[in-house]
């Protein structure tokens, strides 16, 4: 009977196919069936496209269709699945012979063991501590820029750079723009070259590898639950890895989120709460060897992340998202994968990044000669000062506004000076980490979500961080805190 | 204590009136001066609001009861005594009342626990029907309560969202295909053919499967 019934469904379908290819008149640039497949597993474009070409005879196929529809009582797509489904298993079944095995195979027990909570969190952390912190923090923000920066810049560079230009350009002001204390060269590219770019290059190393191995859809299973609480689903692990890297990079990822609630959500969360590796790795410089200072401002960052997620997942319209992911299996990196991946991020981060910090400089040196620079340090050194943050952290904040790293570089140069506490360098790197998107996030945040929502976002982040400041701030004088 | 025919016949419409139909109390007005509601009263199935009847908890089981007795009965001589259609209400009426627990459940178990009664009525479960689907619950059940290791074949998948249907099939859960759960927390994972996919409870709970 079963088999009966299949064999009437079958001519149902057909049947209805054979009519819709006699309907069909234009030219499609693919076979007629596959049009009529595509009709009746409701593909909304193809149905306007047809629309559009057939005209009259349109409602003769849509009649067709209904009448395809009425005979079943799922979604024709579904039916049409299965059909295939009984054809590829005829097909594979004469052709294939499984044979069991009776032990896991060695990388289906390693990401066994990647995704049981029990030991996945261990590895994950290992993964940061190995990956993030010792590779990209210690190796990357440290020995390469220190030797970069220190070895080949200030030591060659700058005085040979600043040489040049003072035999060639007789004008102080001009002279300023290119060689100066904030000049296109000996702050713009030297912060790009010296400090961002070995920082971005060893994050993207790092997240290649990790990325070739098949490990972030483990990460995202294992995370789907919590990210559930604010409003996304595990699949946002990826941006948000990412965003680790670049925020600007991932905000264009959160394109991969499925619903628009979701993608908003993101938008948020990296520009507000997800340092890019540019800023973890001077704020990892520069809180280095203040374990206590490293914990206040990952517990404060995380808190924010958490708080700031679930109350826009109360706030924002719309149903919880629902998880799934294909999780491939676990393969060795290939290098070849991990260079070609690297390289053609290092390649859009710079293009999209380096005319930025040109770009900043040249706004700076502008903004000094107009008095307008000056004016705006002396605007922010009242938030600051409430913050409890040194006078001369106002230039890094307003540095903060071209580029959240490039804010964050200068606080190195404060810190290098030996003017900030351990409170005051914490409470820096935090309203730093949740400061305003640099300018390039904030350009990427209007293209993907509109001129509205990402001018709100930046709004809300630029009140919001210096809030926790403020608040941080409170908490370390009423409970005494010395770090 | 047995009741009246007359009283099972009161508490079988009252309970099809206010509990099946939801139309509220039901008024006296016919049964007014009638013996049966005095015994009903007197055994605490009913009670008096104004002018309308109410259940008592005791009453209302019972009502529900008879109906129950009544509408496999009619089943039984529809579909085994083969009785005309017309003659069913009438005969099966009397039937009821000699039909109690016991019987009933033998009935029940030989019709095959059946849901609804020759005119398309709900008839409601027992305890003997409850047991029946544990023990199919027992051979397909949905993903999110399988053990981990446990394997079987996609049977069916339920959902009313059409979203997660397409999600499902993109995935290729179709009845038929094997499938083994790997895990269930943080979230469940299960390998179908030569892919594995991880899925939260939602899309899990859609997923029917018949276990091996």
């Amino acid at each position: 009977m079963h088999e009966e019934r299949c064999n009437i469904s079958y001519d149902i379908l057909e049947i209805s196919l054979e009519k819709i290819e006699a309907l069909l008149k234009g030219d499609y640039g693919i076979s007629k069936r596959a049009i009529g497949l595509l009709l009746l597993q409701g593909d909304e474009k193809v149905a306007s496209l047809v629309e559009s070409r057939e005209g009259e005879s349109y409602g003769g196929i849509k009649e067709v269709l209904k009448e395809a529809r009425a005979h079943y009582h799922e979604p024709l797509s579904y039916i049409i699945a299965l059909r295939r489904q009984e054809e590829v298993n005829r097909i594979v079944g004469g052709a294939l012979v499984h044979q069991p095995k009776s032990d896991l195979p060695f990388r289906e027990r390693i990401s066994r063991i990647m995704i049981n909570p029990i030991t996945g969190l261990p590895i994950l952390l290992l993964i940061l501590y190995y990956g993030l912190y010792k590779f990209v923090g210690e190796f990357g923000a440290g020995t390469v820029v220190d030797f970069i920066e220190t070895d080949i810049f200030e030591k060659n560079i700058n005085p040979w750079i600043t040489r040049i230009f003072s035999a060639i350009v007789p004008w102080e002001l001009l002279k300023g723009l290119f060689v100066g204390e904030y000049g296109v060269i000996t702050l713009g590219i030297r912060y790009a070259v010296a400090l961002i770019l070995p920082i971005v290059t060893t994050f993207f190393i790092a997240f290649a590898i990790i990325e070739d191995t098949g490990y972030l859809p483990r990460l995202a299973l294992l995370i789907d639950r919590v990210f559930k609480k604010i409003g996304l689903t595990g699949r946002a692990v990826i941006p948000m890895v990412l965003g680790l890297g670049c925020d600007t990079m991932a905000t264009m990822v959160t394109r991969t989120l499925p619903t628009k609630r979701e993608r908003i959500i993101a938008t948020i969360l990296l520009a507000l709460a997800i340092p890019c590796s540019a800023q973890l790795g001077v704020i990892l410089s520069l809180l280095e060897g203040n374990f206590w200072g490293l914990l206040v401002w990952g517990g404060a960052v995380a808190l924010v992340f958490l708080l700031i997620g679930f109350l826009s997942s109360m706030i924002l319209p719309g149903d919880a998202p629902s998880f799934y992911m294909e999780i491939p299996p676990i393969r060795m990196p290939k290098l070849s994968n991990v260079l070609v991946k690297t390289y053609t991020r290092v390649q859009w981060y710079f293009t999209e990044v380096f005319p930025m910090f040109i770009l900043a400089s040249v706004l700076i040196w502008l903004g000094q000669l107009s008095g307008l620079f000056s004016m705006m340090v002396k605007l922010l050194e009242h938030p600051i000062r409430w913050m409890g943050l040194p006078n001369e952290a106002s230039v890094a904040f307003l540095f903060g506004f071209f580029r959240r790293d490039y804010g964050a570089a200068g606080l190195y140069d404060i810190k290098k000076a030996g003017l900030l506490s351990g409170n005051q360098l914490v409470i820096a790197c935090v309203v730093l980490t949740l400061f305003l998107p640099c300018i390039a996030q904030f350009l990427m945040n209007v293209k993907e979500r509109g001129w509205k929502t990402g001018a709100a976002i930046s709004a809300f982040i630029l009140f919001f961080s210096f809030s926790v400041g403020l608040v941080v701030n409170l908490m370390f004088n009423v409970l005494g805190v010395r770090l | 204590m047995e009741l009246s025919d007359m009283a099972e016949e009161i508490l079988e419409t009252m309970w099809v009136h206010t509990v099946e139909e939801e139309k509220g109390h039901m008024e006296l007005s016919v049964a007014r001066g009638e013996p049966a509601i005095d015994e009903l009263l007197k055994a605490d199935y009913i009670k008096l609001a104004g002018e309308k009847l109410a259940f008592t908890e005791k009453g209302r089981g019972e009502g529900r009861a008879i109906v129950r007795r009544h509408r496999l009965a009619e089943r039984l001589f529809t579909d085994i005594l083969d009785i005309k259609k017309n003659l069913v209400h009438p005969v099966s009426c009397r039937f009821e009342h000699l039909l109690h627990e016991g019987i009933e459940e033998n009935i029940c178990i030989l019709l095959g626990h059946p849901r609804t009664c020759p005119h398309g009525r709900a008839i409601p479960e027992g305890e003997c029907c409850r047991k029946s689907r544990e023990v199919i619950d027992k051979i397909i059940s949905p993903l999110d309560k399988l053990k981990a290791n446990q394997k079987g074949r996609v049977a069916y998948i339920h959902t009313k969202d059409p979203k997660r249907l397409q999600k499902l099939m993109a995935m290729g859960v179709l009845p038929g295909m094997t499938i083994t759960l790997i895990q269930r927390f943080p979230s469940y994972v299960f390998q179908i053919g030569q892919s594995q996919f991880a899925v939260d409870k939602d899309l899990a709970e859609a997923i029917f499967i018949r276990l091996a």
